[in-house]
């Protein structure tokens, strides 16, 4: 439990020193979401239809920045052998990794969504609606980025190919996380019904994605 | 087990595939023949579709092997990653874009069709998109495999995706079912039996297993000539190891320049 939060903590902190890319991807999903308008128009009414799909995607896409470092520099400094032979298992030190990731990336983004919300004209509902699935969902998109990393963990411009991979992966997160906004905001849609499925996704993802990514990191190791 | 581990020999592999080969590409050839034949030709045109019809005796073998192959595809993953097999990791990288070529097949021609009977070439529902995920998985697996140098460990970091990547076929297969989508529901394996008169469902059969036996044909080819392609790269690295003088003079001596302990 102690090597856990120890990870955890290391994930956090590393990514909030300098050249850590938190920030970064904070950033990126300003830009993202602020991007959107550009592109198809100022129209209120019609940013405010959207908004919820541009922001669990601005949120996908930031997440899948800092990929390439979740793995790749333990694999390049020899840290992930002294984990291996250790004896922790490979699986909670993904778990960790990926918790430690979502803590640092997912969360400040998700708590930023809110806010960027308003300039899409979401209503309260909205935006507590979108707060809430992102809060429920993004940790499943950390869980499922986290196999990406570490699939493509020491490969030379692995993070570009683990955005490949993963993206389609996260499609079902991305669905259901948008069908609960609008079942909050139509009446005939149901909410509760997306919002399990998307609760089912973040739970099986925490269980099944640190075992299949520690079997790619051990598998690509020799 | 012992005969079945026999045959996966890679050596062995080569020796009686050589064999096979010509007949099951022989054999893919008739069945094709008869098949266009029949779906061209001796088969009625529908009483609502008229000729269009003849597009699904290609759009369904294609999904069907679409989906096949990566049920292939998976239990060589298994075979990688529980028996560390070569012949293994050769089947499911010679798959992968024999797969990706049948997916597209099926997308192309069921927008082909598409367009006509639902007057678009493109809907966003649940059957449709989610073998466009699979196309994309496709291409994503061929673009892990081509990432690492060493097609070993290729291999056995492609065969978890395969696994991971899993879950989509069930959702594609019953997608249909599962959501009320503008795609027609499974009309040929049902409990109660097939709801295509006969006249079009025999046509529908030999052209699906016209297709199965191309695609066999096609794999044991693809997997041969990747067998072949980790020979020559591990012949190249033999000899890029050697002193100079040592390489030039065995190229010379041996033509074939294959040393006797690269397998597979």
């Amino acid at each position: 439990m102690s090597a856990f939060s120890a990870i955890v903590g290391q994930t956090v902190s590393a990514s909030f020193r300098a050249g850590g890319g938190a920030l970064t991807g904070l950033l990126f999903f300003l830009t993202v979401v602020s991007v959107f308008p550009f592109g198809v128009g100022p129209d209120l009414n019609l940013l405010s239809r959207i908004g919820p799909a541009v922001l669990w995607i601005g949120v996908l896409l930031s997440l899948l920045l800092g990929l390439d470092r979740l793995f790749g520099q333990d694999r390049e400094d020899g840290a992930l052998e002294l984990i291996m032979v250790s004896g922790e298992p490979m699986a909670v030190y993904v778990f960790a990794r990926a918790c430690g990731y979502w803590l640092a990336h997912g969360l400040p983004i998700v708590l930023a969504a809110p806010v960027l919300g308003l300039i899409l004209n979401l209503t309260p509902l909205a935006l507590g609606a979108v707060t809430l699935t992102l809060l429920a969902g993004s940790p499943a998109l950390a869980m499922i980025g986290a196999v990406g990393g570490a699939l493509t963990a020491g490969l030379a411009r692995g993070g570009m190919l683990a955005a490949i991979l993963v993206l389609p992966l996260s499609v079902p997160v991305l669905i259901f996380g948008v069908a609960a906004v609008n079942g909050a905001l139509a009446d005939p849609d149901p909410f509760l019904a997306p919002f399990l499925i998307l609760t089912a996704f973040t739970l099986f993802s925490s269980v099944l994605a640190p075992i299949a990514g520690a079997a790619a990191l051990r598998l690509g190791l020799d | 087990m012992g005969a079945i581990s026999s045959l996966a020999n890679p050596t062995r592999f080569l020796s009686w595939s050589s064999r096979l080969l010509p007949i099951v590409s022989v054999l893919a050839a008739v069945t094709l023949a008869v098949g266009l034949y029949l779906a061209l030709v001796a088969s009625p045109a529908d009483y609502q579709q008229g000729d269009s019809v003849r597009i699904m005796y290609v759009h369904v073998p294609a999904s069907y092997l679409a989906m096949m192959c990566y049920v292939v595809m998976a239990a060589a993953a298994l075979g990688t990653l529980v028996w560390r097999h070569p012949l293994a990791d050769a089947s499911a990288r010679a798959a992968a874009p024999i797969g990706a070529a049948f997916t597209f097949l099926a997308l192309f021609t069921g927008s082909v069709w598409g367009k006509p009977m639902w007057g678009t070439w493109w809907v966003w529902d649940a059957r449709l998109t989610s073998v466009l995920v699979l196309f994309i998985m496709y291409l994503g697996l061929i673009a892990l495999w081509r990432a690492f140098d060493d097609p070993t460990r290729g291999a056995r970091v492609a065969a978890v995706l395969i696994l991971v990547g899993f879950i989509n076929i069930p959702i594609i297969k019953f997608s249909v079912d599962w959501w009320n989508t503008l795609h027609q529901p499974a009309s040929i394996v049902r409990m109660d039996g097939p709801t295509i008169d006969p006249s079009m469902l025999w046509p529908l059969l030999v052209m699906i297993a016209a297709f199965t036996l191309v695609f066999l044909a096609l794999h044991l080819a693809a997997i041969r000539a990747e067998i072949y392609r980790r020979r020559a790269r591990t012949t190249e690295i033999m000899i890029a190891a050697r002193p100079a003088s040592t390489a030039a003079r065995s190229v010379a001596a041996s033509p074939a320049g294959v040393p006797p302990q690269a397998a597979g």
